[in-house]
């Protein structure tokens, strides 16, 4: 891997390939409906959380899994794709 | 003045909190409901060490304050004292997953700035040791300013240190609970990461070998084919594993009848007793085992975590209907009855999603439809061999399941483009870790379903079928008139009254006698029908079984028609009565029984007309 480049490019949790570990970058809560973002909040998606992506649905795009903290998560990909992330450099 | 403290006992769901409940209280405790709102309450007793006893209540699971769904209202109206059904609690027994602090301790930190004492249950301390999280429970009771105690709910470990915990914290209550202290959201959970952070002595990478499972039960094949067979051999095990049991119950029932019979002189009181109650009731009680199994499937495969993959599995679909993966868990549970069914809809955030749910619930086949199924399918199909393992009259059952299915499929569409039109709602669920599902908790849930059960057997339908035997037995015609008994009752003029209304689908006198007193549980029409035989047959006709009584009476348009009705006919107080609580009001319930009579009248027309017509 080359390693000068200083930070990986933000990339959505949709596009997020599978295990690789990432930090929570930023959330575009415009995005995402009053009550989404409150259960999203709930659940511990903040900046700076680790996260990844361990399943997808991938008949006609179903929802994700994810990892979030020690907890697993699934979510629709229209809310994963406002969740932006930055891939661990490993 | 009441005598014993409260205590809450509260948590984030998955927290073991149900577990923790049961091992406190045993078998002492209580179920009932939260007036205005289906939420279930469950309390229980618990004996403190300085012999105070103190009344435990389970809260439903809640990630905050702020609730999002009706059961998290009534959690967050008990804690914070406004609620109107509960009194103020004394204390709060906190749980939180020891393996999930980071998020656990978000909300418990919210209850500790209410003010009541608080005592911390650091739960299920064994996964947590097994993932390789090592955690000082010292650290944590300094940070959160409240005793804490490790637990293992399921393997009873803590409970001593918890109620002598529980013994200290209690004091004369009368604490009033301080909710304006609120906190944004995000500040606390940086503070409970932050917290959880000190707290933990060691950490190693979260569970593989769960990642492990949930790579088969949610990969894109594997997963649906494991659900599917799961669910077949739910279904399989309803109807094999219960016929040894229900043939035991049915002797049993034919044993105290016979009893009766030859202890009682003939007359008014052993006609009541052998023809009206226990030939009713014991009609119904015969189908406890099938429903017990499939509660059992269902109660297991939520203890398991495997729930919340199914609906992960089936949010796809679902959404196909503008509806998500978590209204398949209540649906499936209404397989068993809606009731249940309806009342975990409160889970589902979405008001119009959740609507739609309740309002398509009664189209599962439910397990009151099987006395109906099976003794009609029984009496008027043949039961051909039309391949290995495949016979008619198992494919008939299977229809009528699928055109369940179907129809709630096709409701869910329209109901989503008209009358609970919105936008289509997400789907954000926390995936709990696998468990083994233990034997106690099931067994309790089972335990407390079959009283339901019973209790029901014993008041609604031990009732409405005593009523029908009155209405059908008398006024008595004069002897030599040669009117039959059922004709010259209320009943029988009642019955054709009906008639008028049925006959374009095919439905003779004895239906329309049996659908009334079915409006109260759909089995009754099976104790109904046999009911009318028993009194107006005389002589020969009243040994012969009900099976060969229909046979000679019906066509099979008019059984088929009378089955098809069956799938749609909201025929069951006790769904018409949880759907008014569920959606406090009589509009909704008024509106679910119009559109599935509507259904059930035309679809029974149209099968009636088409098996007329194909010379059936």
């Amino acid at each position: 891997m080359d390693m000068s480049r200083p930070v990986v490019q933000s990339v959505s949790l949709e596009t997020l390939p599978r295990r690789q570990r990432a930090q929570v970058a930023a959330i575009d809560w415009s995005l995402l409906a009053g009550p989404e973002a409150r259960r999203l909040r709930e659940l511990g998606f903040d900046e700076g959380v680790d996260v990844e992506v361990l399943h997808r649905a991938t008949l006609g795009r179903g929802p994700i899994a994810c990892r979030i903290g020690r907890m697993t998560v699934a979510l629709r990909r229209r809310v994963a794709g406002a969740i932006h992330v930055s891939p661990a450099a490993a | 003045m009441h005598a014993a403290p409260l205590v809450a006992l509260v948590g984030n769901p998955n927290a073991g909190k149900s577990a923790l409940f049961n091992a406190l209280t045993g078998a002492r405790q209580k179920v009932g409901n939260y007036p205005g709102v289906t939420v279930e309450r469950k309390s229980g007793r618990m004996v403190l060490d300085d012999g105070r006893p103190i009344e435990l209540v389970d809260l439903p699971g809640a990630y905050s304050l702020e609730p999002s769904s009706p059961d998290e209202r009534v959690t967050r109206d008990v804690v914070t004292g406004r609620s109107s059904f509960e009194r103020t609690p004394d204390a709060m027994l906190v749980v939180v997953d020891a393996a999930n602090l980071d998020n656990h301790l978000r909300f418990a930190l919210q209850l500790i700035a209410l003010g009541l004492p608080v005592v911390v249950a650091l739960n299920m301390v064994d996964l947590a040791e097994r993932d390789g999280l090592t955690l000082d429970t010292d650290v944590l009771a300094r940070e959160l300013g409240v005793p804490v105690i490790a637990t293992v709910a399921v393997r009873k470990r803590g409970l001593d240190s918890l109620r002598a915990a529980l013994t200290a914290a209690i004091g004369g209550g009368g604490v009033k609970p301080q909710p304006d202290a609120a906190e944004p959201i995000t500040a606390l959970q940086r503070r409970a990461r932050h917290i959880a952070r000190a707290a933990t002595v060691s950490e190693a990478p979260a569970r593989r070998w769960a990642h492990l499972l949930d790579s088969v039960a949610l990969h894109s094949v594997i997963g649906p084919l494991l659900l599917v067979a799961i669910l077949f051999l739910m279904f399989q095990a309803v109807f094999t594993w219960a016929a040894v049991p229900a043939d035991m119950i049915d002797s049993g029932f034919a044993a105290l009848q016979g009893w009766i019979t030859d202890t009682l002189p003939a007359g008014f009181f052993r006609s009541l007793l052998t023809d009206g109650l226990i030939a009713g009731v014991g009609a119904v009680v015969v189908f406890l085992p099938q429903i017990l199994i499939l509660f059992l499937f269902i109660l297991v495969l939520e203890a398991s975590g495997y729930m919340v993959r199914a609906a992960f599995l089936m949010d796809r679909l679902m959404a196909t209907v503008g509806l998500s993966g978590r209204a398949f868990i209540p649906l499936l549970s209404s397989f068993a009855c809606a009731v249940p069914g309806i009342m975990a809809t409160r889970t589902i955030e979405d008001e119009k999603d959740r609507l739609t749910t309740i309002l398509i619930a009664p189209l599962m086949t439910c397990s009151a439809r099987w006395p109906v199924y099976t003794l009609i399918i029984g009496a008027m199909i043949p039961n051909t061999q039309l391949a290995p393992f495949v016979r008619l009259q198992g494919l008939v059952m299977f229809g009528l399941l699928v055109m369940g299915i179907a129809g709630a499929y096709a409701a869910a569409l329209i109901l989503r483009r008209t009358v609970t039109k919105g936008t289509s709602s997400g789907f954000m669920m926390e995936m709990p870790k696998y468990q083994m599902p233990r034997l106690a908790d099931v067994g309790i849930g089972l335990w407390t379903r079959t009283l339901i059960f019973l209790k029901r057997a014993g008041t609604i339908i031990a009732a409405t079928t005593v009523v029908l035997w009155l209405l059908l037995s008398y006024p008595k015609p004069p002897a030599d008139s040669g009117i039959a008994q059922v004709s010259y009752s209320i009943g029988g003029r009642i019955g054709s009254g009906i008639e008028v209304l049925v006959k374009p689908i095919g439905f003779n006198r004895d239906i329309s006698l049996a659908l009334l007193p079915a409006m109260a549980a759909r089995e009754v029409a099976v104790s109904a029908i046999g009911t009318v035989y028993a009194i107006d047959d005389t002589g020969d006709a009243s040994t012969q079984k009900i099976t060969d009584k229909l046979r000679g009476r019906w066509t099979l348009p008019t059984a088929l028609a009378f089955l098809m009705w069956f799938v749609f006919a909201p025929q069951c107080i006790s769904t018409i009565a949880v759907t008014r609580r569920e959606t406090n009001g009589w509009k909704w319930p008024a509106f679910m029984v119009g559109y599935l009579f509507a259904a059930a009248y035309i679809m029974a027309g149209i099968t009636y007309w088409l098996a007329v017509f194909a010379g059936l």
